[in-house]
C-alpha cells in the first residue's frame, strides 16, 4: 500500500476546461487515474474528452464520489477554489497552480488544516503512485513501480531524479512534489512519517533546495523518528544571496537557507547526501545492492 | 518587489505611523530648500537605493546647513553607489531623502514577515534595534519577541501589549509601540507585503516613538491586486537582462561566471549550475525557461545569455517530459541558427524521444556538442569555455 493515493482514488480537476487543466486531465486518465469529473463554473453539462464537467465541486462530488482534487485554476482564483474543495467533501487537494499570493496560501492552509483536509503544493508537479494513480503534470512513463519513496520541492529536477532511479532499475512507491513556494500545504516531515509507516516503501529520496529551513527540520525528524534509509540531494550550492531562483521560496536571505548549511545539517544527522546530480540513480542503487548482498 | 525608503515612508504615513518630517529631492537646489524646511536644526540626508548597508558606505549623513545638503546631493546623485551588501554591484542614485534630525534616545526593531516554518505572519520586536537583526538573532535570540497571527484576524492590542509591556517600566511607551505595530500589521495584510521592517523604531525627545527607517518588500504574486504598489516600482530594481527575461516569461539571474546555462525548471537549473561548479567552472547565470521549453523561449533565452560578454560557452540542459526531446532539439537548432552565436554550445537532452532528439542535433550541421549525461555536459562546457577564452585571448 503506497501513500496518499492509489488505484481506487477518485479525482476531479478544478479548472478542467482551461488549457493546462484539460491537457493534464486527459494525461492523468491515460495513466490510469480514476479522473471522474471536472469543475468549471458555468460549463457544467459539457465534457472534456469523456470527462463530465460540473459547475461546482459539490455537484461533482455528489455525482462521482471523488475525494481528491487537482487544481489548475489561474492564481487569482486559487484561494476560492481550494476553499470550495475543502468545504465540499474533498479530502486531498493537489494544487498545481503557480504564482498564488503568499497570504492567500496562508489562509488556505489554515482553513484546510482546521477541517482536516490535506493540501499538496501549490506550484508543484503533483503526486503519483506508480502504475496506479497520477494527480499532476509529471510525465507518467518515467515512473516505475518499486520501493523508493520520493519527496521533492521542484519539478523537472524530480523528473531527472526519478528517471535516473527508473533507468537504474529502481522503481518508486509514491512520488510527491511539495512545491516551491514559501507557504505550502504539506512539508517534508508529514510525508516522511507516512513513508516510514508504509510497508511497501523501503527507502526515501528527498530533493531539497535553497530557502527556508524545511530540510533542517526534516533532518531532525529523520534522525529521531526514522528507521528507513533516507538519501538527500540539495540544489543551489552556487545560488547567490538575496536572489530569487525561479521558485518564490528559493531564496537565500541573510545567513539562512543556503544549500551548504542544509547539506552540513543533514550530514550531521546521518543522512546520505548525494552531491553529484548525475549520481542520484547510482548512489541509491549502490546502497540497495550493498544491503541486499549482506547476509 | 522592494520599495524605496521614501515610498515606504509614504505608506507608513498613510497608515498613521509617525515618521520624522522630510521629503525626497532630485537635485541639489531642491536639497538646499528642503533643508531649510525640515532642519531641527540639522538634517539627515540619505541616498535612495534598493540595498542594505547604506550608512556604512557613507550614503547616510548628518548635514548642518543647506550648503552641506547640496554638496551631499551633488556628490551622490546620478552616480553609482554600492555597499558591502550589494556584492560589488552598483546602482545609480536617482534621489535623495532629506529628513529632520531627531536625537535618538533608544533604538528598537519592529518587523512583520511570513514565518515559513509556521505558515503564518509573525511580528518581530526587539529592544535591540538599529543593528542588523541577524546579529541580534545570532548573539541573543531571546531578545527577539515573536507574535504570530492569522491573516483573517489582526492581532489584538492586548495580545501585542502582553508581549511588549514586560520589557518596559512605564506604560506610555509600550502603548505607542503597540499602536504602531497594529498599524503595521494592517498595512502588511492589506498590501500583501512579504517584509515590513522598521529599523530603527526610535525613541526621541518628548518620549515619542518614530519610524526612522523602513524596508518593505511586497509579494510579486499579489501585485496584480495592488496597482498602487506597482506604481512605486523602480524598474532598475533588477538588472536589465533580468527584467527582459521576466517579460518573456523566463526567469533569469545574472552571475559572475563564464558558462551560460539554459535549463527547463528552477530546481534543475540550480542543480545544473552546481554541476558546472563541480566540473571546475563558474556559472554565468541562472536561467529557467519553464517546464515546457518552446522554441521561442529557448531562442529568447539564448539572446539573454549572449548579452553577457563574459559568456564563453552555453550549456543547455533540458529534461523532456511532456514536451518531447525531438521537439526541443528542433527548437534548439532553430534558435541556434537564428542567433548565429560564436560561443560553443553544449546540449544535453534527456527524457521522451531522446534518441530522436540527439540524432536531430547530430545531423543539424551546426557545431552543437551533444552529451548524454549532465556530468559529461558540464565538464564539456567548462572545457569548451576554457578553449574559447584561450582562442579569444590569442586574437588580440
Amino acid at each position: 500500500m503506497p501513500i496518499l493515493i492509489d488505484k481506487n482514488t477518485k479525482v476531479i480537476c478544478q479548472g478542467i476546461t482551461g488549457k493546462a487543466g484539460s491537457f493534464h486531465s486527459e494525461k492523468c486518465l491515460e495513466y490510469g487515474t480514476k479522473l471522474v469529473g471536472g469543475v468549471t463554473p458555468k460549463k457544467g453539462g459539457s465534457f472534456v474528452g469523456k470527462i463530465p464537467v460540473f459547475n461546482t465541486v459539490r455537484e461533482a462530488v455528489q455525482s462521482t464520489g471523488a475525494t481528491a482534487s487537482m487544481i489548475t485554476v489561474p492564481a487569482p482564483f486559487a484561494l476560492s477554489a481550494i476553499l470550495e474543495a475543502v468545504d465540499n467533501g474533498i479530502r486531498l487537494v493537489v494544487c498545481i497552480t503557480e504564482g498564488i499570493p503568499t497570504l492567500d496560501m496562508v489562509k488556505a492552509v489554515e482553513y484546510a488544516q482546521a477541517k482536516g483536509v490535506r493540501i499538496i503544493g501549490p506550484n508543484c508537479p503533483g503526486i503519483i503512485t506508480s502504475d496506479e494513480c497520477k494527480i499532476g503534470i509529471m510525465p507518467g512513463y518515467i515512473h516505475k513501480k518499486g520501493s523508493v519513496g520520493v519527496i521533492s520541492r521542484s519539478g523537472t529536477l524530480t523528473y531527472e531524479a526519478v528517471w535516473q532511479l527508473t533507468s537504474a532499475g529502481l522503481g518508486q512507491t509514491t512520488c510527491i512534489g511539495i512545491g516551491g513556494d514559501p507557504v505550502i500545504g504539506t512539508g517534508f516531515i508529514d510525508l516522511l512519517e507516512m513513508f516510514e509507516k508504509d510497508a511497501s516503501t523501503r527507502s526515501v529520496l528527498l530533493i531539497g533546495e535553497i530557502g527556508g529551513s524545511q530540510e533542517e527540520e526534516a533532518a531532525d525528524f529523520i534522525q529521531n523518528k526514522m528507521k528507513k534509509k533516507v538519501f538527500a540531494f540539495i540544489a543551489g550550492i552556487t545560488a547567490p544571496k538575496d536572489k530569487r531562483m525561479g521558485h518564490a521560496g528559493a531564496i537565500v536571505s541573510g545567513s539562512s537557507g543556503s544549500a551548504k548549511e542544509k547539506i552540513s545539517t543533514l550530514e550531521k544527522k546521518g543522512i546520505t547526501i548525494i552531491r553529484d546530480l548525475s549520481e542520484i540513480g547510482s548512489s541509491v542503487k549502490n546502497h540497495v545492492c550493498l544491503k541486499t548482498s549482506l547476509p | 518587489m522592494k520599495l524605496h525608503e521614501y515610498h515606504a515612508r509614504q505608506l507608513l504615513s498613510e497608515y498613521g505611523i509617525p515618521i520624522p518630517s522630510g521629503e525626497v529631492v532630485f537635485n541639489s537646489k531642491a536639497a538646499r530648500t528642503a533643508f531649510s524646511r525640515h532642519a531641527s536644526p540639522n538634517c539627515v540626508v540619505k541616498v535612495q537605493v534598493l540595498m542594505g548597508g547604506r550608512g556604512k558606505a557613507g550614503g547616510v549623513q548628518k548635514v548642518k546647513n543647506p550648503e552641506e545638503a547640496g554638496v551631499f546631493t551633488d556628490k551622490f546623485l546620478g552616480k553609482l553607489f554600492s555597499t558591502y551588501q550589494s556584492a560589488g554591484e552598483g546602482k545609480i542614485v536617482k534621489s535623495i531623502l532629506i529628513t529632520e534630525d531627531k536625537p535618538i534616545r533608544e533604538e528598537y526593531y519592529l518587523a512583520i514577515v511570513v514565518d515559513r516554518a509556521k505558515n503564518q505572519p509573525v511580528i518581530l520586536f526587539s529592544k535591540e534595534g538599529g543593528v542588523e537583526i541577524e546579529e541580534v538573532a545570532a548573539k541573543n535570540p531571546s531578545a527577539i519577541h515573536k507574535i504570530h497571527f492569522s491573516p483573517n484576524k489582526l492581532p489584538s492590542s492586548e495580545q501585542i501589549l502582553s508581549s511588549i509591556q514586560p520589557l518596559y517600566s512605564n506604560s506610555a511607551l509600550p502603548r505607542q509601540i503597540v499602536s504602531i505595530t497594529e498599524k503595521l500589521a494592517k498595512l502588511f495584510l492589506e498590501k500583501d507585503a512579504s517584509t515590513c521592517e522598521i529599523n530603527p523604531l526610535a525613541l526621541v525627545e518628548g518620549d515619542r516613538v518614530l519610524a526612522l527607517d523602513a524596508k518593505m518588500v511586497f509579494d510579486d504574486n499579489a501585485l496584480f491586486r495592488h496597482p498602487e504598489i506597482q506604481a512605486m516600482k523602480d524598474p532598475e530594481e533588477e538588472d536589465e537582462r533580468e527584467r527582459k527575461a521576466k517579460e518573456s516569461g523566463l526567469s533569469y539571474v545574472s552571475m559572475n561566471g563564464n558558462v551560460g546555462c539554459l535549463v527547463n525548471g528552477a530546481g534543475l537549473a540550480m542543480a545544473t549550475m552546481d554541476m558546472i561548479k563541480l566540473a571546475g567552472g563558474e556559472p554565468a547565470n541562472f536561467l529557467d525557461v519553464g517546464g515546457g521549453a518552446t522554441t521561442a523561449q529557448v531562442s529568447e533565452g539564448f539572446k539573454i545569455i549572449l548579452q553577457d560578454p563574459h559568456v564563453q560557452a552555453i550549456l543547455v540542459n533540458i529534461f523532456g517530459g511532456i514536451m518531447k526531446c525531438d521537439v526541443i532539439a528542433e527548437g534548439v537548432i532553430q534558435a541556434s541558427r537564428e542567433i548565429k552565436h560564436q560561443v560553443p554550445l553544449v546540449v544535453r537532452l534527456e527524457g521522451t524521444r531522446v534518441e530522436e532528439g540527439r540524432a536531430l542535433l547530430k545531423n543539424s550541421n551546426l557545431s552543437i556538442i551533444s552529451c548524454q549525461t549532465i556530468k559529461e555536459a558540464a565538464e564539456m562546457s567548462v572545457k569548451k569555455a576554457k578553449e574559447y577564452a584561450l582562442a579569444h585571448a590569442h586574437s588580440y
